[in-house]
Formats: C-alpha cells, structure tokens, sequence
C-alpha cells in the first residue's frame, strides 16, 4: 500500500493542530494553528487520493516496484517549480516595501503594514527561493558528480514538502504578528523546531548520497554545499536556543541575554550570509559554470583554497555587525580584522569562476545563460569587495544602521544569488523536462540586461541615500547640537525610495520573463527566433 | 567553566589549533603530485552527458 502510512501520519499530525488550537494559551497560537490544521488536513486528503493498494491476491512480481535505478530527479523537478514561485512572490513583495517606504498610504494595518511584511519579504527570498534553489541544485548536483541516487527514498520528499511548511508557517506567522525578533531568525519555537527536523534530514539524505557514490572523489562542489548544510544547522540552533513561555504558546524567552544575545545573533546572522548566501551558491557556482561553458574549472586547488579559507575565516566576522556598542572593544577589532581578511577568499573564488571561462570567452556573445552568470560571479565580486571596505570601523561610523546597507545586500543578493540561480534554473529545466533546448534565449538575454539594470539603479540609488543619510545623521551644528531631525533625512531621501522601487520592478519583470519562458519551455514550444551573437544581416545595396 | 578559562584556552591552544590545521590544508593542497589528481578532480562534472 503505497502512500498508507504518509496519509496516516499527517493525518494525525492535522489532528494534533486541531488539539493546538483547541487548547491554545493565546490567541495567536490558536490562530496559527488553525492554518497548520488546514493545511495538514488538505494534505492528507491529498495523500488519501493517491494512495495505491496492492491488486487482490496479487503475489510480489505482480506489484510493481517503481524504478529506483536512476537518478531521482522528481523532487528536483519540484523544487525548481518551487523556487521560482517564491522568487517571484519574495521580489514581489520587496516591490511594496519598498513602495510603502516611498508612499506610506501603502501600509494596510495591520497584517501588509512593513513591520510585518519586510520579515517576509528577506524570508522569503532568502529561505523560501534561496533555500529552495539550494536544497534542488544541491540534489541534482550530488547525485552527478557522485554517479549515485539520492540516498533515504522518499526522504528527500519529506525534505521538500517539510521545508514548504517550514516556509509557510514562518511567512503566517509574521502577517499575523509572531516574531521572536531576531533578524532572518523570525519565527518562533515551535517553527524552528520543525524546522530542525527537516534540516537534518536534508543532511541524512545529502551526506547518505556521498556516502554510496561511485566516484572515489567527492567533487568541490559538495563541499561546499556540505558546508553549508551542516553550518546552517550549527548556527539555527545555537541561535534559536530558547525557553518557550508555555507548550502551547508563541512567546519564548532566548537562553542568552544582553550584549550575548546580540553577539549570538550576529554570528548566526552574518554566517547566514557566509554560508547559506554565500557557500552554498559557490556549491552552484562550482559545478554549473563549467558544465555551461563545458570545461573544467579554472584551478581545482585554487577551488580548496578557496574553500578551507572561507570556512575557516567566514565564522569570525559577526561582530561587524555590533560597532560601537556594548561588545568588547577587542571583539570588534577581531570582527574588523577577518571580515577584511575575507576579501582574499571571495576573490580567489571570484577569479577562479571568471577563469573558468578562459579560452571561451566568446560564448559571452552568444550564449545568454553564461552571461548571466558571469555577471553573477562579477557582483559576487563586487559585494565582497565592497563588505570588507564597509567592516572598517571608520567608514561602517557612517555607513551603519543607513540604507548603504540596504544597497550592499542587495548587490550581493539579486546579483550574486538571485543570477547564479537564474542561471542554474536556465541551465536545469531543458535537462530536468527532457526539451532540447530552452524556448528562448533572447528571453533570457532580456532577464539579463532587465535585472541587471534593476540592480544597477537599486544599488547605486542606496549609495546615494545611504551616504546622505549617515551625513545628515552625524551633522553638529558650532554649538555641538544636531543639525538635521530625523523626519529631515527621511524627506531628503525619498527620490531614492522612489527609484529604488523603480529598480526593484526591473528586476521582478526579469523574472516574470523567466517565468513565461520556463513555462513554454516544459510545454515543449521552441520560439523562432534569429539565434545569438549572428553577424547581422548584410545589408544589400538599394535597401 | 570561568570566563576566563574558556577566553585563556581560545587565544592560546585553540588559536595554534586552528592554525596548524589552516595550513597544513594549504600544504597538503600543494604537495607534490596534486597537480595531476587536481586536473582529474576538476573533470568530475564533465565526465558524462545526461
């Protein structure tokens, strides 16, 4: 029978959150777990539907098994569905923040106002399309360079369907007000518990898939994306530590307090840059950009250097994030010192995927997928230049707590994530669809240039603001007074908010683009279309 | 475990740990002969077409 015992399971489980809002402490625990039980609830009835019986009498050669020989592609195919839906809905609602921040009537109370739609919006592109993207790529990726099937059997769907809840619950969770207040660590216990849960799964799944491969060599980028794995898990819950109020409650108290709280907080929010934004993409990185320009990566060696150094230097740097505060001195000059000794790595890596291109640089002029990710590699480059000069104490006096940050995240996360991914989603779907080729690629060449022009005003018109208001905010009048209110250099900086909405919409139609041209591209459609990089058309006398 | 037990151990034995493991991965990165099995690594996604 298959399917028996999952519908049975999350049967239970939705009988369980009908006894949580039955019994709840308060009201938005009761509220929340009301959704939780319609969402269980609908899932078993799915699951009920399918449920597959065995034929009357039948002996064992009669069930078929399903074929367990290949590699286990399905819940790829899923993820990559997933992931551009949540990218979607992540950069559309980044477009009303950044629209409620320009225009304020935007704000709907209480459930669209920003306080509780900004924690969705970094969730949802970071975990719910970002983490959407890893846990896919990294599943198509181990299972190439290993030569072996995904390890646990069905275990890599409780992986994705377990991760969607986790997804779901936290995005509820903060439009109904529940937040435990730590920034890209929002939701409550109860959510990171389960969220625990999945997370070593997905790691049983991973590590189990290394364990029965093949290939005597496990390539790079399953180090990377092992890294990325295993910290993840170290830093949820280390950070995550807390003492719920009641068992059927939202309200928990952090096992840490005052500036230990902060600097635990820090190291979990800065090695959440390090090694889900960062390590896990170059796992992307590492294996996609020599498969699309079809040669071997640029230096092996320089790619374990690159490794080890990022591993070992990244963990360090959290304390940027905290100067000029509580924290000791020493442990803010110790922040400073590896956050610019991390330039070194990033560049290394930058360098060695750029290089990889040597010898095929022409495919820039005729093949839209590299392009694009190499204008990833470029702003990977380019953010992690721009973070060590902004973790010098001196010049984080004036870009800190200001919209220059904004700016730099953004450069990091639609150029360096949201592209690398773009790029492995253009490179996955013809393969993952068995289509010979993508239905445009003068589409994904609009992605491109739409993007990376979105990104371009994003970062340029943070700067600008940024930088005005870190002036604005530090000007003394000659008898030691501040010059400008707050309210002064919120007004001054409202063309930036307005073009920065501007630039988020550019971005957000790029992937409408990718959308459209993804959903053609598993219809099976091929656009006529003039190829790339064509010489133009000469152009005959008397035309 | 004092404050200061635990910052002692951190900026003596634990630092000289972790330092002598960073490079000795740098080391054992360029011993000789890693050259050729590097190249062969480097080739692992390319082996085959699907």
């Amino acid at each position: 029978m298959k399917n028996g015992i999952e519908a049975a399971l999350v049967g239970l489980a939705a009988f369980g959150a009908l006894m949580g809002a039955a019994f709840a402490r308060d009201s938005l625990f009761q509220a929340h777990a009301w959704i939780l039980f319609f969402i269980l609830a609908g899932s078993t009835i799915i699951l009920l539907r399918r449920v597959k019986f065995a034929p009357a009498g039948g002996l064992q050669q009669d069930t078929k098994a399903e074929d367990t020989s290949g590699y286990m592609d399905d819940v790829i195919r899923y993820g990559i569905i997933a992931t551009i839906f949540w990218g979607v809905t992540g950069f559309l609602v980044g477009v009303v923040i950044a629209a409620q921040l320009a225009w304020p009537v935007f704000n709907i109370e209480p459930w669209l106002n920003f306080g509780r739609l900004r924690p969705l919006h970094t969730s949802a592109v970071i975990f719910a399309f970002g983490g959407n993207a890893l846990i896919a790529t990294s599943f198509y990726v181990v299972q190439r360079t290993s030569r072996a099937r995904l390890f646990g059997g069905n275990l890599a769907w409780f992986v994705f369907w377990g991760y969607q809840l986790f997804i779901v619950m936290a995005a509820t969770g903060y439009l109904l007000g529940i937040t435990q207040s730590k920034e890209y660590a929002e939701p409550e216990w109860y959510v990171d518990i389960w969220l625990t849960i999945v997370w070593v799964a997905y790691l049983v799944v991973f590590a189990g898939t290394l364990v029965r491969r093949k290939e005597p060599h496990i390539y790079v980028a399953n180090w990377f994306y092992l890294a990325f794995i295993i910290t993840v898990a170290m830093l949820h819950i280390v950070n995550n530590a807390a003492v719920p109020v009641s068992f059927l409650g939202v309200k928990s108290y952090s096992l840490f307090a005052g500036v230990q709280d902060a600097l635990t907080q820090w190291w979990y929010g800065h090695n959440a840059v390090g090694f889900f934004l960062t390590a896990g993409f170059l796992g992307m990185m590492y294996y996609f950009v020599p498969k699309q320009v079809n040669r071997p990566v640029y230096s092996y060696r320089l790619s374990i250097i690159h490794f080890w150094a990022l591993i070992f230097l990244y963990i360090w740097a959290g304390p940027h994030h905290l100067y000029y505060t509580a924290l000791p001195e020493w442990t803010q000059t110790l922040g400073m010192v590896f956050s610019i000794m991390l330039w070194m790595p990033s560049w290394g890596g930058m360098i060695n995927g750029l290089m990889t291109l040597s010898g095929a640089w022409d495919k820039l002029r005729t093949d839209p997928i590299v392009r694009m990710m190499v204008i990833a590699i470029a702003f990977y480059g380019m953010s992690t230049f721009e973070g060590p000069v902004m973790s010098i104490k001196s010049v984080n006096a004036l870009s800190h707590y200001t919209d220059w940050t904004i700016g730099h995240v953004h450069s990091g996360a639609l150029g360096w994530n949201g592209m690398i991914t773009f790029g492995a989603i253009y490179f996955l779907v013809p393969r993952l669809w068995g289509r010979t080729q993508l239905y445009s690629l003068r589409l994904v060449n609009w992605h491109v240039w739409l993007a990376t022009l979105g990104i371009v005003v994003y970062a340029s018109t943070m700067w600008v603001a940024g930088i005005t208001q870190g002036l604005m905010w530090r000007e003394y009048d000659d008898q030691g007074f501040l010059v400008n209110s707050f309210v002064e250099t919120v007004s001054a900086i409202h063309p930036q908010y307005v073009m920065r909405t501007i630039g988020g919409l550019l971005y957000l139609s790029g992937a409408f683009l990718m959308v459209y041209n993804v959903y053609k591209t598993i219809k099976g459609d091929i656009r006529k279309e003039a190829p790339m990089g064509a010489p133009a058309a000469a152009i005959s006398p008397g035309e | 475990m004092e404050y200061e037990t635990v910052r002692d151990f951190s900026d003596s034995w634990g630092l000289i740990y972790l330092v002598v493991v960073f490079v000795g991965v740098i080391l054992f990165t360029f011993r000789p002969g890693s050259r050729k099995q590097a190249d062969k690594n480097a080739h692992i996604p390319l082996k085959e077409d699907d």
